[in-house]
């Protein structure tokens, strides 16, 4: 008889705030990383002065280094990695595919068709920004991969092939876009931000994309246990109460803004939704109400990490995150695949 | 009209594909019986199941339960009164028994708020039902094909259900597993529906049985009145000797037919 882990305490809670821990230490420890010589004491004493605790004693420079480039870029590469993270956990449960991402919709290749016409084509008049033009393309490659998979018969397996299909469709345009268009120094920037980078980091794009986080991530918990009942299908899940076709559309909907969002601020940041879900997976187990947090946490502490090594690694210049994510995920990669090969 | 209490199919129609799937069933289980669901392959007893499970909509005819349509009683609510099992169920996420038997309570939780002391007491009893109160900690992946129906049973026990529908549970299950597993079955307290392939089987288990055949009841009643030589030869299109067991059920005895008379038959 053991039927103790029944009443077994979560260790959730202590889980969970060591991960916060972390990701606080960590973002204050990146921040002093690179050419300025900062400190971590700079840090909490800039941040201090903003939140209205006296004076912060550092230069001005020094302060708007702290506060105008890296703490917003740090942040960011937090919020980033959360996002991706928690909308990758979300769609390989959703879509029971361990090798679904945040971009398995076609999200990042529209943002990327979207963003290239615009600053290749100068579509938009002007008016739209570059992260305009790339929230534009993925709402509407999204909006193409419902549509597709509706009429395709809308089961999970049509979605994931519409995603699929999108992909390359929108991936064809960008290349076609760039190669017949672009001059040499357009094509390296728009690169640059293909492959993802979080040099362009501000304050807006902080707000933005932390609200919309926020929102997804009180979203998606609410349907934490809806996303557990998926694991044996869609049929299981509707005879376990789960509204399937109106939870999976909401569960779509709001990884697809959020991922939306966060690759117009940064590019298509790639491996982060893929890998990191199945690493907090070993770490908080499979209920998706302990998984959400924890994936939430380890993809921003790890972002925030990547992103620090991305822009110090090959000084002065930058390596765009996205390779840094690939050159240590897919490792990572091979690894789940080969523990996944042992439990069969 | 009088109003049925429990689950009941009222000339039930489903097309599928657009094939008659279904054609026009009706199906009444009395409370806390074992009703066997008997059929070549084809016959729509799989359908019938998703149609009583209010997972598939009839095309014609309605489900309803203690007489309001499976469509008026929401899909929560239904979960808490029909559990179901079906008859090939895997995953790629690697769960425990009692992780599995815990999606159970999905139906009974509230968002956000921690499993309660009922809910803790429905898992307990449901594995303790089933017999796995000592594997709780085994892995999903690591379990036999028997242990896997038992894991889904206990899941579906922990739901508290009223009704619960099986799909050929049997399958795939050495004989002593599928005896294990049907005398758990007659035991338990629900109003049970399975569908069943092995005649015997279903004539020592069940109270009563319902035959399928193209998608329409070709008989029912208690598996005496059912089982009969001439039914099965109908139905299935084989000969069988069917005799009268001591403990009062019908044992059906396959005959060989020669090999000339049978249609089709070639020699290999």
């Amino acid at each position: 008889m053991s039927v103790e882990p029944l009443t077994r305490r979560s260790r959730l809670p202590l889980v969970l705030l060591g991960g916060a821990a972390a990701l606080v230490a960590s973002i204050a420890v990146a921040i002093t990383i690179g050419p300025a010589n900062i400190r971590v004491g700079d840090v909490w004493a800039s941040v201090g002065a903003r939140l209205g605790f006296g004076e912060s004693g550092l230069s001005v420079i020094r302060d708007g280094i702290v506060w105008n480039l890296r703490l917003p870029r740090t942040l960011l590469a937090a919020v980033c990695g959360a996002g991706l993270a928690v909308c990758g956990a979300i769609m390989q449960s959703l879509l029971r595919n361990p090798l679904a991402d945040p971009f398995v919709l076609g999200v990042s290749s529209g943002a990327s068709t979207g963003a290239v016409l615009v600053v290749v084509l100068g579509a938009g008049g002007g008016v739209l920004s570059l992260s305009g033009g790339a929230f534009l393309g993925a709402v509407v490659s999204f909006a193409f991969v419902l549509l597709l998979s509706h009429t395709l018969g809308g089961t999970t397996d049509r979605v994931v092939l519409s995603g699929v299909a999108v992909m390359q469709l929108f991936s064809a345009l960008t290349s076609f876009v760039v190669l017949t268009s672009a001059d040499a120094e357009t094509t390296r920037g728009v690169l640059f931000w293909l492959l993802g980078s979080l040099s362009n980091a501000g304050w807006a794009e902080v707000g933005t994309c932390l609200a919309v986080l926020v929102a997804t991530l009180l979203v998606c918990g609410g349907y934490a246990r809806s996303l557990d009942a998926f694991a044996f299908g869609e049929d299981a899940a509707a005879t376990l109460g789960v509204a399937v076709a109106r939870t999976r559309l909401i569960l779509l909907c709001a990884t697809a803004l959020l991922t939306a969002v966060l690759v117009s601020s940064a590019g298509a940041i790639g491996f982060v939704g893929l890998v990191l879900p199945h690493a907090a997976r070993a770490l908080a187990g499979p209920s998706h109400a302990r998984l959400l947090p924890v994936t939430a946490l380890a993809g921003a502490v790890f972002l925030v990490w990547v992103d620090t090594l991305a822009r110090t690694v090959l000084d002065p210049q930058e390596v765009p995150v996205g390779v840094v994510t690939a050159l240590i995920g897919v490792p990572a990669f091979v690894l789940i695949l080969y523990r996944a090969r042992g439990a069969r | 009209m009088t109003v049925r209490d429990g689950l009941s199919a009222d000339r039930v129609s489903r097309t599928l594909g657009g094939r008659l799937v279904l054609d026009g069933v009706s199906l009444a289980p009395e409370a806390g019986a074992t009703v066997g669901l008997l059929g070549p392959n084809g016959s729509g007893k799989s359908t019938l199941l998703r149609l009583l499970a209010g997972v598939l909509a009839p095309t014609a005819g309605v489900v309803t339960l203690d007489g309001d349509p499976l469509d008026d009683v929401g899909r929560r609510a239904l979960a808490r009164r029909i559990a179901v099992v079906e008859q090939h169920t895997d995953t790629q996420v690697p769960l425990t028994v009692l992780d599995v038997v815990r999606l159970g309570r999905i139906p009974h939780r509230k968002t956000w708020l921690p499993a309660s002391a009922e809910d803790d007491e429905a898992v307990r009893d449901a594995l303790e039902h089933a017999g796995l109160t000592d594997k709780v900690d085994r892995r999903w992946q690591t379990l036999s094909g028997g242990e896997r129906q038992r894991v889904q049973i206990a899941r579906a026990l922990a739901q508290r259900p009223r009704e619960l529908l099986l799909d050929e549970p049997t399958n795939h299950l050495d004989i002593q597993h599928q005896f294990d597993l049907l005398n758990l079955l007659v035991g338990l307290p629900v109003t049970t529906v399975v569908a069943l392939h092995d005649l015997n089987l279903a004539a020592m288990y069940c109270d009563q049985l319902v035959v399928l055949d193209q998608g329409r009841v070709v008989a029912g009643g208690s598996p005496e009145d059912v089982l009969t030589e001439e039914l099965i030869e109908r139905v299935y299109g084989v000969r069988a000797a069917v005799t009268k067991e001591p403990e009062g059920h019908p044992h059906v005895r396959f005959v060989r037919a020669p090999a000339a008379s049978r249609p089709g038959a070639t020699v290999q």
